[in-house]
């Protein structure tokens, strides 16, 4: 429409009038107040920003104008647009978020489903507490040493200072290995000693570990030992030991003290103590038993039995090639399992013996 | 062991007052364990009373002789009670347990009716007050006792000691007895001991009290004897002695055998009684015969070995030497003229013996641990006099003693060796004194002091065996705390971290881990098919599984099996441990001696003997792997899951994905069709999948159980992982999916695109395998999603087309792969 405005038209000028212009804007704020969400919202867009909109013909007639109008009226316009257009953002962002709240509040779920989808694993309590102990004595400089549980007997008991007649090898309750077939075959079918047990304890490591390292010796020996006790709810058969072994220039039973008293509290409390009875090994001299207090104790504050300890014989560090004039030690164990029912409160060995998965689980993954 | 107070205090002084535990807390300080302090005044409760019997009405009618009595228990109004017993008489002094009081085991009395009256209360034997075995009748107390009616009867009858059962530790064979225990008594409360009786018997005479010959001094180095004539064979044994006899828990046998155990049990020196009118010749001490056969007294006809120690006379072996006698010799109710003998034997031969027959008497227990070698002559003594003072008899004063005891040895001793391995400044002189305190002769000489341990301490050999007694003697409670500084170390080994990282994985996989014995028996083998070699043990817990496992599975799946059975029905267990494989032909180690180092030749020689033992990890799992839930089914667990767990063990193992390689195999105990065989660098490393059906069945688990078992001992070495070169370019994505006979493996395929895809392959991914009538029966295909991707530029679709197409080339080359709508 691109003619002179000679004959100045009130009808198509009456689009830039003030009051049309409100009226546009006025109507477009109703329009997108009435919209219910985004997308009603967008499909109502084009009537008041469009092309086709009050505000976009408004802004044709512009040229039309007398120069000295143009600029009054544009000013008007797009004062109107950009209300428009701000109305329109401002609603908008209203209805967008609402929708996001609608949304969030319809996909709400039951968060107290259970989630057990994954089987759950554990470790079974016995192999955690051998890896505290031992990570333990390896954040002392401590390493863990190991050895077989098929064993020699001279490792199990002659090299311990047990010799084959000593009452101490009739109270070990002692697996012997059958001797090979083709063995008793060869001496006409009697009997023969294998020269082999199930390891009595894990001290045959303490002599394994003199005979193949040089002192200073600070190590450790969790693992598996065997005696031939039926099970019931304070014996097995099977259990577990964890030993510790220091021989050093000038080790004295101070030495084993202050070790087994940091043991304790790093076990059983800050609070937990030990005490010493004399007792009797062969491969230990001087010898005891010590028991631990603590007050986290199940049936109150109390001292237990805890495990053997003594001054390394020297018997024993000369069958394995070590100096006893240059050299002293000590060894201390204890049994894993009676550890673990100390510090836990289990009350029966079958439970740690018989492998029912609810007791593992009952752990998780550490002691 | 058990002993009473009251004997003890024969022997030491100890102070008033001390009580129970206060002799506990001591015995435990010295190192006697203590396993239970018994005061016998609490084991009779309520009122025990001695009453006087004023009236006896005999009740008739009634199967027994039946009497109702009137008894004088210091009360205003008379006792009423009914006994059945007849051994007493008005005006005798008796013990009566009155209503509310408590018999040892249990027994409440009350007032009843009974016989048709009222018993309020009860008259006791020996044997209700478990003080002996003695229940022909009611203790009738002497005339002359100083209590009176209505006085507690506790004191009267002997209930008044306090018992303690002590262990004895396998070194101190003097301190089982009274005198060994008076003499630590000592120590502890620093109070005199007394060697009552001790010195000044009667030597060797020239005339034996009987013919002896000691063929074997080596296995008997002392042997004494000496006789008593002309007894009274019914001298009863006096009641103290039956009584702490009973109290020891020790059988009395008729006053000669009682004086043999009251001495034992006093003195630590075992006995025998003969009956001389029984002995046919002269006494030989020997080895046994091989064969040669004895019934000892317990009625065992025992066949002997050439090792035991025997006493013979004519008729041959009459006694297993320090272990038990024989029943031929044996002294009877009927023995008039009886033979002590006490003598010494080597601890070797009495522990081989016993050990050999099985026969852990009192005696061989304490020969087992060393008897004091000077005693033989005391204890003769001692036991002629009291069976002279009970049982009348004389003895003509002959004196046998064979006596070829070695003295004891001196050890040397440094005076200043015990501080230093106690870590406690003990003087010398404090050295001196609590050596000497417990028997020692110690002689300074010199820089050192000469030691010689007394008769009864065969145990002090050693500068050691010093150093403890030291320690012991000043208190272990004097020895300081110190924490000793290791010298730096060098952590976990390789092999222990894997263990640790390894389980740890399969936890986190959903698999428990379980700890079974290693203990498997044939049946277990048979059913799944396992046939090898296995340790085998002389003395198995169960004659049911003899052997040592070969492969962790056996004993695990019974473990699966007991889960299952307690109602658990998703169940993954993991297991790690040895396994034990015997050395065929290996023989028996060495002789190894103690006195030095074993040569390296001899411990490698002895370490060939020993069974190969190697780490192992298995899985079991039966059920459902995932769970079926809110979220939809559950899945089985299957022999993928079990070759899953394979995988997940060798990654945490550290092992490169690219170095294992899994194919099909055959394998007890898995299902031949479905067992993948695990290899590393061409090395086979385990087995998983699912069990075979007959296995399953043999051993009543579920259908599909499944499982995996890795040597870990057989993983190589975790190399250090080179870094990888991350591309941040964008990837290239392309689907194939190849057409392949049934029987081609997924991984020959796979294998195949890797390598014909060259280096611009990133990943490849089988994400679906299909089959259809549509393929043919013997075809399959498989779908792969294939990631390429350059380190330093932006694929073009060209490029990555032809890496697809060399990578579909190769497939084809290798397995005759057909591009699927191509």
């Amino acid at each position: 429409m691109t003619y002179r405005n000679d004959p100045y038209d009130p009808k198509q000028v009456a689009l830039l009038d003030p009051e049309a212009l409100d009226d546009a804007v006025a109507q477009a704020e109703k329009a997108f107040g009435a919209a219910a969400d985004p997308d009603e919202l967008t499909s109502v867009k084009h009537l008041h920003l469009g092309d086709r909109a009050p505000v976009s013909l408004a802004r044709r007639e512009i040229g039309a104008l007398p120069p000295a109008a143009k600029s009054d009226a544009g000013k008007r316009v797009n004062q109107a647009r950009a209300a428009i257009q701000s109305s329109f953002d401002a609603r908008l962002a209203e209805l967008a978020k609402q929708q996001a709240q609608r949304i969030l509040a319809e996909e709400r779920v039951d968060v107290t489903l259970p989630w057990d989808r994954r089987p759950r694993g554990a470790r079974h309590p016995l192999t955690t507490l051998m890896e505290r102990v031992g990570d333990l004595f390896v954040g002392m400089g401590y390493e863990i040493a190991e050895g077989p549980e098929v064993e020699l007997e001279w490792a199990n008991f002659d090299a311990l200072n047990i010799p084959p007649d000593h009452p101490a090898r009739g109270l070990m309750d002692t697996f012997h290995v059958a001797a090979a077939d083709e063995v008793v075959a060869a001496t006409g079918g009697a009997a023969k000693p294998s020269g082999l047990v199930l390891r009595t304890h894990t001290s045959p490591v303490q002599a394994r570990t003199m005979l193949t390292r040089k002192p200073p010796i600070y190590v450790v020996v969790p693992g598996r030992v065997y005696r031939t006790d039926e099970l019931d709810a304070t014996h097995t058969p099977v259990f577990h030991q964890v030993e510790g072994l220091v021989v050093d220039e000038g080790i004295t039973m101070a030495h084993l003290r202050g070790t087994l008293d940091h043991f304790a509290r790093a076990m059983f409390g800050p609070e937990a103590r030990t005490r010493w009875r004399p007792h009797y090994f062969p491969f230990t001299e001087p010898s005891a038993e010590f028991d631990v207090w603590f007050p986290a104790h199940r049936d109150g504050p109390q001292w237990v039995e805890w495990g053997g300890c003594g001054m390394v014989n020297p018997r024993v560090l000369r069958a394995c090639g070590i100096d006893p004039d240059r050299y002293s030690g000590f060894a201390f164990g204890m049994g894993i399992e009676r550890t673990l029912m100390v510090r836990h409160g289990v009350g029966d060995m079958r439970e740690l013996v018989e492998g029912d998965a609810r007791f593992s689980r009952a752990f998780g993954m550490e002691v | 062991m058990r002993l009473g107070l009251s004997w003890l205090r024969e022997y030491v002084d100890l102070p008033e007052g001390v009580s129970g535990a206060d002799v506990e807390a001591a015995l435990v300080g010295l190192g006697i364990e203590v396993d239970s302090v018994v005061d016998q005044r609490e084991t009779v409760k309520g009122d025990l009373v001695v009453g006087r019997v004023r009236q006896i009405e005999e009740l008739t009618g009634f199967k027994k002789p039946i009497r109702f009595c009137r008894l004088d228990i210091g009360r205003a109004e008379p006792q009423e009670v009914i006994c059945g017993a007849t051994n007493f008489a008005v005006g005798d002094l008796v013990p009566v347990i009155l209503p509310g009081g408590v018999l040892p085991g249990g027994f409440e009395v009350g007032s009843r009716k009974t016989y048709g009256r009222i018993s309020n209360g009860m008259i006791c034997s020996a044997r209700e007050l478990g003080i002996s075995d003695e229940h022909a009748g009611i203790i009738v107390f002497p005339a002359d006792i100083s209590a009176k009616p209505g006085d507690d009867a506790r004191p009267v009858v002997g209930l008044d000691d306090v018992l303690f059962e002590l262990e004895i530790t396998p070194d101190r064979g003097y301190a089982m007895a009274v005198r060994g225990i008076g003499r630590e008594l000592s120590h502890a409360f620093g109070v005199p001991f007394r060697e009552a009786g001790l010195a000044g018997a009667p030597g060797a005479t020239e005339k034996p009290a009987h013919p002896v010959i000691v063929e074997d001094t080596v296995g008997c180095d002392r042997f004494a004897a000496r006789a008593v004539r002309g007894i009274d064979p019914n001298a009863p044994s006096p009641e103290w002695m039956t009584r702490r006899l009973t109290a020891a828990g020790i059988r009395t046998l008729g006053l000669s055998v009682d004086i043999t155990n009251y001495l034992m049990l006093e003195y630590g020196q075992p006995m025998h009684a003969f009956d001389l009118a029984k002995l046919r010749g002269p006494l030989v001490v020997r080895r046994a015969h091989q064969g040669e056969k004895l019934t000892t007294l317990d009625g065992v006809a025992r066949v002997l070995d050439a090792e035991d120690m025997v006493i013979c006379d004519d008729t041959g072996p009459i006694s297993l030497a320090a272990v038990m006698g024989g029943e031929t010799s044996e002294v009877a109710p009927d023995t008039v003229d009886v033979l002590f003998e006490a003598a010494h034997w080597d601890p070797v031969m009495v522990g081989r013996t016993a050990r050999r027959h099985k026969l852990f008497s009192e005696a061989a227990k304490r020969w087992e641990r060393g008897v004091d070698p000077a005693l033989p002559l005391v204890a003769l003594d001692r036991a002629v006099r009291l069976l002279i003072e009970y049982a009348g008899g004389a003895t003509d004063g002959a004196v046998l003693d064979l006596d070829h005891v070695q003295p004891p040895t001196p050890v040397i001793l440094d005076p200043g060796l015990p501080a230093r391995h106690i870590g406690v400044p003990y003087t010398t002189e404090r050295v001196v004194e609590t050596l000497t305190e417990i028997g020692c002769a110690v002689v300074a000489n010199g820089q050192t002091l000469t030691v010689t341990p007394p008769s009864w301490r065969p145990d002090l050999t050693d500068p050691a065996d010093l150093v403890e007694e030291v320690a012991r003697l000043d208190g272990y409670d004097k020895v300081p705390s110190v924490l000793p500084i290791a010298p730096p170390g060098n952590g976990l080994t390789a092999q222990q971290r894997r263990r640790r990282s390894v389980a740890r994985a399969l936890a986190e996989g959903g698999y428990v881990e379980v700890l079974s014995y290693p203990f498997v028996g044939p049946a277990a083998l048979e059913a799944l098919g396992i046939d090898e070699p296995a340790v085998r043990l002389a003395n198995p817990i169960s004659d049911e599984e003899p052997l040592l496992r070969t492969s962790l599975l056996p004993p695990l799946l019974a473990t699966l099996r007991r889960n299952l059975g307690r109602g658990l029905r998703d169940v993954a267990l993991y297991e790690m441990g040895l396994i034990f494989r015997p050395r065929p032909g290996a023989g028996a180690p060495p002789e190894m001696g103690v006195e030095r180092r074993p040569t390296d030749e001899q411990l490698a020689a002895a370490d060939a003997v020993v069974p190969e033992q190697p780490w192992h990890v298995a899985v079991v799992l039966a059920g459902e792997a995932d769970a079926a839930g809110w979220w939809g089914e559950g899945r089985p667990a299957s022999w993928a899951d079990a070759v899953e767990a394979a995988r997940i063990a060798l990654d945490a193992a550290g092992v490169p994905a690219d170095r294992v390689l899994i194919r099909n195999a055959e394998r007890a105990p898995w299902h031949p069709g479905r067992c993948a065989e695990i290899t590393v660098d061409g090395v086979v490393v385990g087995h998983a999948g699912e069990l075979h059906p007959a296995a399953v069945a043999g051993l009543e688990l579920p259908r599909r159980t499944s499982a995996m078992e890795l040597d870990l001992d057989a993983l190589p070495a975790a190399e250090v992982t080179p870094g990888p070169r991350i591309s941040t370019f964008p990837p290239a994505l392309i689907d194939v999916a190849l057409v392949v006979d049934a029987g081609v493996a997924a991984a020959e395929v796979e294998r195949a695109l890797v390598a014909g895809a060259g280096e611009l392959l990133e990943a490849v991914r089988l994400f679906d395998v299909y089959t259809s009538e549509q393929l043919g029966a013997d075809r399959k295909s498989l779908a792969y999603k294939l990631t390429f991707r350059a380190p330093d530029r932006t694929l073009t679709a060209q490029e990555a087309v032809a890496a697809r197409d060399a990578a579909v080339a190769e497939a084809s080359a290798r397995v005759g792969a057909v591009l699927r709508g191509a």
